[in-house]
């Protein structure tokens, strides 16, 4: 039933949120503590699997291979208590005020059914309902873009839908084909039935749908384009909620999918997605370095950090593995902050652009400071988290013998330090431009706009203090994602593994 | 049979891939649709295709092959899905169109915001 949870509850919320009367202060209210319960729940999961092990739910009773399966492993765990914790403070944020008529179209229960996706789509054991989830996130996702009427933010709204939908045509074309070879879809049954199947090339073509499908939804380096193309429109915290969570699901998928069904470390798809994940985090910095906007170079930033959370994968060692998921979880929280600041300039200035900001560190020092903190870890400057996550992806492929790898992996670093430079010198540092009225200047930003990103940067020095047991949590995931018997096991009972590896 | 059907697949993919790659809003949602349409068929035949042996058990009667259910459902629940994406994006781009009296991509605006 606790695993059931992190779904019903955002539901529950979502209706809830529909049949009260909508006075605004109530319905962000309601949403916030939606929210909090979910953070609760995610959190005893997590203590629950730390102690237990896997913990599966089969729902409505029915055995495993034939009903759908919920699933939590450890990887599952720390994604949904990241979930939640994004949800609560995207939640927070609305506290400090959203545009009337988006709220009068229902955007706090439009946040609950994102969240509500994004939790199926990380706990489930069924590949077809894998697909389900991610139609619903997406559904929910295309409405929040979409509650615009502005030119450009419609014509994003369009890129995104279109390249969304056509990557779930790919992964609905990738499972069907799946189905009729294995005839089950069931993940654990699958992970035990495919890979003894010995069709290399039935299984090259279905690696590379997948890859295809997940790295549209991820942001891989040729798929990416929809992203920067749309996420620098919608408001702040619908910012935080999709760069932050989105692109994860994606990530997410393919490193669950491919340990389960693909598990041949030598298969074409582990050398192009190597490739890929390489120009991917390039690309994504050298575009970065080109933008004049907060969102843009964010967005870009988001695509070149992909690369980070998708080359453990690649490189399949436990190692590699884990550092990549402490990456994703590093990069889910600052990323979603990070959104959440450029909403400070759109309360204060009314634009991101590069251009027409700066004189924030002048008059409110304490925020500048603030913001400067997930800038820096993005980057990864030492002693911050994304310093001790660059650890752990670059070290096992020094270990690896990956040398060239290394050094772009630390070139980019290096571009990111210098992009996040430029952000925070531009947006914060340098004098105010002239044509700013000196009212905007001097207008004190509330703390209901400053309470999520500071709980959000508290977390982040967390991950900070706490990085030696987060990573040795992480390199745990990591080996039960490799330990595929284990997964089969814990949701189709003591069986013995058909195709044991 | 499964010929056909994969010939028909394949037509469905190639069409929905060619309008897609258009500039029109309304020919991307029409490829959009061809596409789902084409990947239910692929499904379908995909798990093999049975002539007349409906899936009903019935005691005492020895369990001969029979059409399998599975992919069945799957295709219903693609095309419940697919039916909701597709009046989702026709509604966009109905508002696009009141917006800027155009279903050209490229004539909505400029990318920046």
């Amino acid at each position: 039933m606790l695993l059931a949870l992190p779904i019903l509850l955002p539901l529950l919320t979502a209706i809830v949120l529909h049949l009260l009367p909508q006075r605004s202060r109530l319905l962000r209210l309601v949403a916030f503590a939606g929210s909090l319960l979910v953070l609760g729940t995610a959190a005893s999961i997590f203590v629950r699997v730390q102690q237990a092990g896997i913990l599966v739910l089969q729902v409505g009773s029915w055995p495993a291979p034939f009903g759908i399966t919920l699933v939590a492993d450890l990887f599952s765990a720390l994604m949904i208590a990241m979930v939640s914790v994004i949800g609560v403070a995207v939640t927070a944020s609305s506290f400090a005020g959203v545009d009337p008529r988006r709220e009068a179209l229902g955007y706090h229960s439009l946040v609950q059914v994102v969240l509500m996706g994004v939790a199926g789509a990380f706990l489930t054991g069924d590949i077809f309902n894998l697909y389900v989830w991610f139609e619903v996130l997406l559904i929910g996702s295309f409405v929040l873009m979409s509650l615009h009427r502005t030119r450009a933010q419609l014509r994003a709204a369009f890129t995104y839908v279109g390249l969304n939908l056509l990557a779930s045509a790919f992964l609905l074309t990738a499972i069907g084909l799946l189905y009729g070879q294995a005839g089950t879809l069931n993940l654990a049954d699958l992970a035990r039935a495919w890979p003894g199947r010995r069709t290399p090339g039935l299984d090259a073509a279905l690696s590379m749908l997948f890859l295809t499908a997940f790295g549209i939804k991820a942001g891989l380096f040729p798929l990416f384009f929809w992203l920067p193309a749309s996420y620098h429109t919608p408001p702040a915290a619908v910012g935080a909620l999709l760069a932050g969570l989105l692109t994860k699901v994606g990530v997410y998928a393919m490193i669950r999918v491919f340990t389960l069904l693909f598990p041949d470390p030598n298969a074409s798809v582990y050398r192009v997605l190597l490739v890929l994940s390489a120009i991917t985090m390039v690309v994504g910095l050298v575009g970065a370095l080109a933008q004049r906007d907060f969102r843009r170079v964010l967005s870009f930033n988001l695509v070149g950090h992909i690369g980070f959370t998708t080359i453990g994968l690649a490189l399949w060692s436990p190692a590699a593995l884990g550092g990549s998921i402490l990456y994703v979880l590093h990069h889910m929280l600052v990323i979603s902050t990070l959104f959440l600041v450029s909403g400070l300039f759109l309360r204060q200035r009314r634009t991101t652009d590069l251009n027409a900001l700066g004189g924030l560190y002048r008059s409110q020092p304490a925020v500048a400071c603030l913001a400067l903190i997930p800038l820096f870890s993005l980057a990864g400057v030492p002693p911050l988290s994304g310093f001790v996550a660059k650890v752990g992806v670059i070290t096992p492929m020094l270990g690896g013998g990956q040398y060239l790898l290394a050094a772009v992996a630390l070139c980019v670093s290096l571009l990111t330090v210098l992009s996040m430079a430029r952000l925070w010198e531009e947006a914060f540092w340098k004098p105010a431009p002239v044509a700013s009225s000196a009212s905007a200047l001097h207008s004190r930003l509330a703390l209901p706009i400053l309470a999520p990103i500071a709980f959000l940067v508290g977390l982040t020095l967390a991950l900070t203090v706490f990085a030696g047991p987060v990573s040795s949590v992480t390199m745990r995931a990591a080996g039960q994602l490799l330990d595929r018997n284990t997964y089969i096991r814990a949701i189709l009972g003591e069986e013995v593994p058909r195709a044991a590896r | 049979m499964e010929l056909l059907l994969a010939v028909v697949a394949g037509v469905l993919y190639a069409s929905g891939l060619y309008l897609m790659l258009r500039r029109r809003l309304a020919q991307l949602i029409i490829g959009l649709s061809l596409l789902s349409n084409g990947s239910n068929i692929l499904i379908l035949s995909a798990a093999g295709v049975t002539r007349a042996k409906p899936p009903l058990i019935t005691d005492g009667l020895p369990l001969e092959q029979f059409a399998d259910p599975v992919p069945q459902s799957l295709i219903l629940t693609a095309i419940v899905i697919g039916f909701g994406v597709l009046a989702f994006s026709l509604v966009l781009a109905h508002r696009v169109h009141q917006s800027t009296g155009s279903d050209d991509i490229d004539t909505i605006g400029p990318d920046r915001a």
